[in-house]
């Protein structure tokens, strides 16, 4: 236990070093620009593809097209260094931008190849689409829901496989593998899977079992921390999404 | 990896939020309350074998404000020793950054909940309790600041808990904490306005912390007293002493919660209340009530006299 009974450190929290992307997004450098369009198009292409195919209700080719073509034009033109943290979340300011885009191009119907050559980004169309077979559409949820939804599934899902990586580099296998098997399976399968019944299949006692699970949601909860410093333009907006993202009311 | 399912999601979700409590006894049951600064769980202290409650700091990365403000209410509590006051246990900060203290497990119902199911006599029996507890703190240079039926719990034998000290003001006392100097202990600067509209005092709306004492707190009191009469059919002397509470300056106010409470007191036990000058009737009216078997002895003797010389008298 850090400290049972003070001095106490308010400020001796785990540290958040990521620069924001957001922030980024308005380097003057362009190299630095690039790497901040690609990390932002990394957290939010699948919300977006998303919202292209359940609300604006387009073919999945003219939804990758498009999912393409809007982070093409955003570099091109400079769309997020024109974000005024001051007036919106980021990802509000984002799905604005996606909802005039479609509509312009639904209203041109056309879809040219956008933003100077710019080379498509790699992206795993085929998985969103199982994502939107497996887990619907957002029935009865207004985009706004949905987008948030789908931008914190994407979120978590990064921070999982960041996870995964995490475990490899420092040798926690097992680790991961006891969070996958409790937190990420557990809550589809028919019968959660015990803390006893892990234990005994990876022949460990209970009590290491819930250290390692312990360990894996800190990491976590760290990651994806991280994530959204990187992906939110300043502390109040940070601490805001971090309140929305884990679940508690902002008050 | 395929996305994550919904439930899959808001487990991670769920679980990422929890406080890591590792390296220390407690073990999380459920969450039984969200507050603006903390979320408190319903925990297993493993080493003693019992429940408590654990009152956490809400925010990741939660601001050092935060974090100071729920460790200020731990320390305030524990200065606090009264069966009116939820007893601390233990405080520090988590593995994960947050601030935490663990507290006697409190069962019951909030004030509001409690006040719907009971007669006015047993509303106004649990303020007195409560009025105890706040005289207590005031005793120990304590403002509560932000009393409302919300951070009162009462349990099921009538027991009054005052919660929710994250924002008192300590005044006239030695700092909490050595490095604490006597602005900071106040906890907040000139125009900060903390508490709960509808139970803050004019002054405390106004963001007047120079002027917050303990008659602020005796108008957060004369609320709850307007909350607990709702409904009644209230009498003058009670009215008065309602109003006595949140008059609009202080100086009209009682100047002690001792005071507020002495005089519900008398109201209770038949008496003249100091804040209503009551009519030569409603004197008498009050009289009889008091006295009503004596006088009704009386009365049945006189008649009995009466009706003896009728019958003599024949």
């Amino acid at each position: 236990m850090p400290s049972e009974t003070g001095p106490w450190s308010p400020g001796d929290r785990f540290p958040l070093t990521r620069r924001s992307v957001v922030i980024a997004a308005r380097d003057a450098d362009p190299e630095v620009r690039r790497q901040a369009w690609e990390a932002l198009a990394a957290s939010y292409w699948k919300p977006i593809y998303k919202v292209l195919r359940s609300r604006w209700r387009l073919e999945r080719e003219a939804a990758e097209d498009l999912t393409q073509e809007f982070f093409a034009s955003a570099l091109a033109k400079g769309t997020f260094e024109r974000y005024d943290p001051a007036k919106a979340r980021f990802r509000t300011y984002l799905r604005t931008c996606l909802d005039g885009f479609a509509a312009n191009e639904r209203k041109a119907a056309r879809r040219l190849k956008r933003g100077g050559g710019q080379e498509p980004l790699s992206l795993d169309f085929e998985g969103a689409e199982e994502e939107l077979r497996r887990h619907g559409a957002g029935e009865g949820l207004d985009v706004e829901e949905y987008f948030h939804r789908e931008w914190v599934r994407s979120l978590f899902g990064l921070a999982v496989e960041d996870l995964r990586q995490w475990a490899e580099r420092t040798g926690k296998r097992v680790c991961f593998q006891l969070f996958e098997s409790y937190d990420l399976e557990g809550p589809d399968a028919p019968e959660r899977p015990s803390y006893a019944g892990l234990a005994a299949e990876h022949g460990l006692p209970v009590t290491q079992v819930t250290n390692h699970l312990s360990a894996a949601r800190r990491e976590l909860r760290r990651l994806v921390l991280e994530r959204l410093r990187e992906l939110t333009a300043s502390e109040e907006e940070f601490r805001s999404e971090a309140r929305l993202v884990l679940g508690v009311d902002p008050g | 990896m395929n996305g994550l399912s919904d439930a899959a999601l808001r487990h991670l979700q769920e679980v990422a939020d929890l406080p890591d409590l590792s390296g220390t006894p407690y073990e999380i049951v459920e969450a039984i309350g969200r507050g603006g600064m903390g979320t408190v769980y319903r925990a297993l202290d493993r080493k003693l074998d019992r429940e408590i409650a654990l009152k956490v700091v809400q925010a990741p990365g939660g601001s050092g404000e935060d974090v100071e403000r729920l460790l200020r209410e731990a320390r305030v509590l524990a200065r606090l020793e009264h069966p009116g006051i939820v007893p601390v246990h233990d405080a520090g900060l988590l593995p994960d950054g947050r601030a935490y203290y663990a507290m006697k497990r409190v069962r019951g119902r909030r004030l509001d909940e409690y006040a719907a199911t009971v007669s006015l006599p047993e509303r106004l029996r649990a303020f007195e309790r409560i009025c105890e507890a706040v005289a207590f703190a005031h005793a120990h240079g304590i403002i509560h600041r932000d009393l409302k039926p919300e951070n009162v719990m009462v349990g099921p034998f009538g027991e009054v808990l005052v919660m929710d000290w994250g924002v008192a003001k300590v005044t006239g006392l030695p700092p909490l904490s050595p490095g604490e100097d006597g602005r900071r202990s106040e906890g907040t600067a000139h125009g900060t306005i903390l508490g709960t509209p509808g139970y803050m005092a004019p002054e405390q709306e106004r963001g007047e912390v120079e002027r917050i004492d303990e008659r602020t707190d005796v108008w957060a009191l004369g609320a709850l007293l307007a909350f607990l009469l709702a409904g009644a059919a209230v009498p003058k002397p009670l009215e008065a002493i309602r109003r006595r509470a949140m008059a609009a300056k202080p100086e009209a106010r009682y100047p002690k919660v001792e005071e507020l409470a002495a005089d519900l007191a008398r109201y209770l036990a038949g008496l003249p209340v100091g804040a209503y000058r009551e009519g030569l009737l409603e004197r008498a009216g009050r009289f009889a009530r008091r006295h009503r078997m004596p006088i009704l002895l009386v009365l049945a003797y006189l008649i009995m006299r009466f009706l003896l010389i009728l019958w003599f008298g024949r």
